[in-house]
């Protein structure tokens, strides 16, 4: 029940991105169009799995004093396999993403989940806050996506959906779409509406993420 | 001169870190209260991107990147692939030796910057600065160019959005959108007005 629990609260009520304002900086950049942002969720995923599975093995073993270089050496290590399976596989992908999956080290989500949840629950728990908060991620990222590339391009997954102007159809794209401050205004307007659904969300969502940003200061 | 200039414009302007590549976000957002906080975090990135940028390249030249360990004789070596945990790592290390120093050699500095040195460990920005300068195959002056810029662009576009921040806490605005919305929408329409800077170059 508890891990049930641990699975899908991070789905929208304490979601990652919109709530604890966690992990934006690849979901604003990559979010352009969908192929390169499925590709970027399922790497986000995995590290997590990986990242809260091998921090909560070994939360007994690791001595506070140097937890957060460890956290992130193992962090460091599972982003590596990631970068080179998607270098391998695919190619085109990995040139759209260029830095970013690299980036996913320093996604807050990761280190945020191993230091507030992996250091204190079983592996269970751990995989299931994993999966939950990853999941709560792609949710948001794929959404974006989605969107920007629907709206910028009239496509989806590179296959025409709305008829565009240029081709004999009606579509006219919308330029704004495809530059990056697009991202913040939909984000803007997505937190806006949850908000506006779920009042119990106004700012006091803000604490979770200032609570991983001073525990790290107060190493 | 002008290369450097230009590396430097290039990174504090057209290719913002902040504004353009959406990069260190987290931060951006959770320290952008109040100007002095925003100021004294600003400083921090540009001193840790100035020193971690250009260490990096001397770390990627001499040891990474592929043949490049053939001064010891391992030409055949290509080491690229642990770029991401040795970046980290020589990063944490950075700031964490800058804490050091700033506590023994100036406590005043120490504490109006200190609480904010080790929440670079985990910007992307920092990270990200590395990842690009190895992507373009920056020389160390490049690097040293391109640490100052990007460090000197994040730590303007936090200043700036601290500042309209500021201002808006007074501003009468839909119940839902404030706070984490309206700073999400702002921080869009800056932006869009750094799109603007795009091409800028000194001749």
């Amino acid at each position: 029940m508890n891990v049930f629990r641990h699975l899908t609260t991070p789905l929208l009520e304490q979601n990652p991105i919109t709530v604890q304002i966690l992990g934006l900086c690849s979901a604003l950049a990559v979010s352009r169009s969908l192929e390169p942002a499925l590709i970027m969720s399922a790497a986000v995923i995995s590290v997590l799995l990986f990242s809260n599975l091998a921090v909560s093995l070994m939360r007994h073993l690791m001595p506070q004093s140097i937890r957060l270089i460890l956290e992130v050496t193992i962090i460091a290590s599972g982003v590596i396999v990631v970068d080179e399976f998607i270098k391998a596989y695919a190619p085109d992908i990995s040139e759209v993403l260029s830095v970013f999956v690299g980036l996913i080290i320093t996604n807050c989500i990761i280190l945020g989940r191993a230091e507030a949840f992996a250091m204190q629950h079983g592996p269970l728990d751990s995989l299931a806050d994993a999966l939950g908060n990853g999941v709560g991620y792609a949710i948001i990222l794929i959404s974006v996506a989605a969107f920007r590339e629907l709206a910028g391009n009239g496509s989806l997954l590179d296959v025409q959906i709305l008829p565009l102007m240029d081709a004999g159809g009606w579509y006219r794209p919308n330029q704004l779409m495809l530059y990056a401050p697009s991202a913040f205004f939909i984000i803007g307007f997505l937190i806006w509406a949850i908000r506006s659904l779920r009042t119990g969300q106004s700012d006091a969502g803000m604490q979770p993420a200032a609570g991983t940003s001073e525990r790290i200061a107060d190493r | 001169m002008t290369d450097f200039i230009n590396v430097m414009l290039y990174a504090m302007f057209v290719e913002n870190l902040a504004l353009v590549f959406l990069l260190g976000m987290c931060t951006y957002l959770a320290v952008s209260k109040r100007v002095e906080t925003a100021i004294g975090l600003g400083v921090a990135v540009i001193a840790v991107q100035t020193l971690t940028v250009p260490l990096n390249n001397l770390i990627y030249q001499w040891v990474l990147a592929p043949g490049a360990l053939s001064w010891a004789g391992l030409a055949a070596y290509d080491l690229s692939f642990l770029k991401l945990v040795v970046f980290i790592g020589v990063i944490a290390a950075s700031v964490q030796i800058l804490e050091v120093l700033m506590d023994r050699f100036s406590p005043v500095l120490h504490q109006t910057l200190g609480i904010y040195l080790p929440l670079l460990t985990v910007n992307c920005a920092i990270l990200g600065g590395s990842l690009f300068m190895v992507q373009r195959d920056y020389d160390l002056i490049d690097s040293v160019a391109y640490g100052l810029g990007s460090g000197l662009g994040w730590a303007m576009a936090i200043v700036l959005f601290a500042a309209i921040r500021e201002r808006l806490r007074y501003s009468n605005v839909p119940a839902g959108l404030e706070g984490l919305g309206l700073a999400f929408i702002v921080t869009g329409l800056l932006a869009f007005a750094f799109t603007g800077l795009t091409g800028l170059a000194v001749s």
